[in-house]
């Protein structure tokens, strides 16, 4: 029955070919749009998300606030009035999970006959866990590393690619600024920051041996920043809060002056660049969707047109035993037909533009299952919506009615 | 004494027009044992048309009783209507009716369908139903590519596919030309030997000649019901009417076509 139905759908859409690809054609532009433009926006999302894991979550970065040497004011983070007390300190806080204080700088890193500048991180292996940044090969330093400054370093990829090239890096000796460091451990490539800069290109040491070999700071135990990972996103406020009443405790700040260090949110930065994204996506969607729902009218119209020019078939129909919902089933198949036959045409297109856009462009696209789903649901709905109708109309026909017609 | 098919009574028919409401139908009583085969004939616009609609359950009476096989068809849900129309009642109709995209043998087949059975079947009893016709050899031509006598004739197999206890024809030989209605008369007479009821609308007194009964309408009343006696007469009629035609053929088309050329121009 079900399938006798199907071929007569199949029949009707065979005697008027060219309608039958118009109609489609506006379901096939819908769903290939719709697909597209979801998978661009998820591509997008889908590169932030990475981004943001790759910067760490629940993150605030406490810098040093600005020297001022002969009326010349420095930028943030180049005094020296952040120490790794004020470090341990903020560790005690409620809601803290983990503290890294860490000193950087650039420094010129040579292995043989190769030589790279990247830039140095000195810091604890908790900076590791903040960051959720694994090792390919080797192992962390430990803490004992850090209270003895030993001279070992974790490479970035960009890195070992500049100064290693084929050679396996684990156990051999580099020179930073003259000293000789043991490779430890490589680090798993992290891609772009959020702000474009390349992360692996990158080499950690102990914040000891920072301070003491490279950096030479000339105040023992002064770190540049301190790197706070809060237990859950909603402690942040909470513990934004703590930081600066404990800084200002400790570096002796009274009520109404300036603080000598700031406290900044990275995770807010990195939602609301997320949040951007998400709504440039639902925005393609929306425009996607419309098309989509012109589809449909399309559909509907044609359907409206097919029932009216048959209008005797259904008579005849009727006036052999086809029952009200005999009728129904016919037309809505039909229009189901015509969108699911113009959804997989669609999905197809959507999926080769999407590809070909990541080829020329490079742009991150993802195409789900969910998405693909999605656009196969909603493109049968809109069959049997914009199909119902016109089907409707059909079956409630009155059988004298439409055989008469003319 | 047989049982009755089709019983009506006190029956009445209006339609709603511009002009105001037009009585179609008025006060018929009508019954009709099964087996019987009746011709309704009357002018154009007597009613006849919409006597036999209503039996056929494609329309409904504004008042009175109409009951086939014993059931009271004003309480009927339309379901139960499309379940009478696909099995027990079987329609010809003057314009043939037949789906012009589909094959003589989909064509055929359609009514099963709706009875809900297997391909299989329903092509197996519409090939043979083909064949009984005649046109064994043309099951999957469409029917424009056949003559209207043969389109009668598909769907008379049409009409017979779900094996119906009554046919309703409404001027089935109106667009055929007098050689053919014959040949489709006498495939109803053998219809009618079979023990199916034919109940048939025309114009033409030689195709209701092939009736055991006819019912004469005017004004959307019986006027007549007269029963023929199938006696030796009636085949010295037929034979006499063959002769005819023999004869003069043209001249016999020529009047034939006069009423239907009526008819038209009152529409």
């Amino acid at each position: 029955m079900f399938l006798a139905m199907l071929g007569e759908a199949w029949r009707a859409m065979g005697a008027n070919r060219l309608r039958t690809f118009l109609t489609m054609l506006g379901m096939v532009i819908g769903v290939a749009s719709v697909v597209l433009m979801m998978a661009i926006g998820q591509g997008a999302q889908e590169s932030v998300k990475d981004s943001i894991n790759a910067m760490g979550s629940n993150l605030f970065i406490v810098l040093s606030g600005s020297s001022t040497a002969g009326g010349a004011r420095t930028g943030s983070g180049n005094s020296s009035n952040l120490t790794v007390k004020d470090a341990n300190a903020i560790n005690e806080l409620e809601g803290v999970s983990n503290v890294a204080p860490i000193s950087m700088g650039n420094a010129q890193v040579v292995f043989s006959g190769n030589n790279w500048s990247t830039s140095i991180i000195g810091t604890t292996p908790t900076y590791l866990d903040i960051r959720g940044w694994e090792l390919v090969d080797g192992y962390v330093f430990s803490d004992s590393d850090i209270r003895s400054a030993t001279r070992v370093a974790l490479i970035g990829q960009t890195v070992v690619d500049n100064i290693f090239g084929e050679i396996d890096p684990i156990g051999k000796t580099i020179r930073i600024k003259q000293n000789p460091f043991v490779v430890l451990g490589i680090l798993k490539s992290k891609g772009q920051s959020l702000d474009g800069r390349d992360q692996d290109d990158t080499i950690i040491i102990p914040l000891t041996t920072a301070q003491r070999k490279i950096l030479g700071n000339q105040f023992a135990g002064s770190v540049r920043q301190i790197m706070v990972q809060a237990n859950t996103p909603e402690a942040m406020p909470m513990v934004e809060q703590n930081i600066n009443g404990l800084l200002n405790q400790r570096h002796n700040i009274r009520e109404g002056s300036d603080s000598d260090f700031f406290v900044r949110n990275l995770t807010a930065v990195a939602n609301s660049a997320a949040e951007t994204t998400r709504t440039m996506s639902l925005l393609l969607g929306a425009i996607a969707s419309v098309s989509l729902l012109v589809g449909g009218i399309g559909i509907m119209n044609i359907m409206l047109v097919s029932v009216t020019e048959r209008t005797r078939e259904i008579g005849i129909r009727m006036a052999i035993g086809a029952r009200e919902r005999d009728i129904l089933l016919q037309f809505l198949l039909e229009a189901i037909v015509i969108s699911v036959i113009g959804c997989l045409i669609g999905l197809f297109l959507g999926i080769t533009g999407a590809v070909l856009v990541n080829k020329l462009t490079q742009a991150a696209v993802v195409i789900s299952g969910n998405s693909v789903t999605i656009a196969f649901a909603v493109a049968a709905s809109v069959g049997i919506f914009f199909g119902f109708y016109p089907a409707r109309k059909a079956a409630s026909l009155n059988p004298i009615d439409a055989l008469r017609y003319q | 004494m047989a049982k009755n098919v089709v019983q009506v009574r006190n029956l009445f028919k209006d339609y709603q027009t511009a002009a105001g409401a037009i009585t179609v139908l008025k006060q018929v009583d009508f019954s009709m044992e099964a087996g019987d085969f009746v011709a309704i004939m009357g002018p154009s616009g007597s009613g006849k048309s919409t006597f036999m609609n209503i039996l056929g359950c494609l329309d409904k009476p504004t008042s009175g009783q109409y009951k086939l096989d014993g059931h009271e068809v004003a309480t009927l849900d339309s379901n139960t209507l499309a379940k009478i129309r696909n099995q027990t009642i079987g329609f010809v109709f003057q314009g043939f009716n037949l789906l012009s995209r589909a094959s003589l043998l989909d064509n055929v087949a359609l009514p099963l369908v709706y009875a809900g059975i297997d391909k299989f079947e329903r092509q197996a009893r519409a090939k043979l139903l083909l064949e009984k016709v005649g046109l064994g050899q043309h099951i999957n031509s469409l029917p424009n590519q056949i003559s209207g006598g043969q389109q009668q004739r598909v769907a008379i197999a049409r009409a017979l596919v779900n094996r119906p206890s009554l046919i309703l024809a409404d001027e089935p030989t109106g667009n055929l030309d007098s050689i053919t209605s014959e040949e489709i008369m006498a495939l109803f007479s053998e219809l009618n030997a079979d023990g199916i009821s034919i109940i048939l609308v025309t114009h033409e007194s030689d195709i209701a000649a092939h009736a055991s009964r006819q019912i004469r309408f005017l004004d959307g009343r019986i006027v007549q019901d007269a029963r023929i006696v199938k006696d030796d007469s009636r085949t010295v009629d037929s034979a006499k009417h063959v002769l005819e035609q023999g004869d003069n053929d043209s001249a016999e088309q020529s009047i034939t076509m006069i009423p239907d050329l009526v008819a038209k121009g009152n529409h």
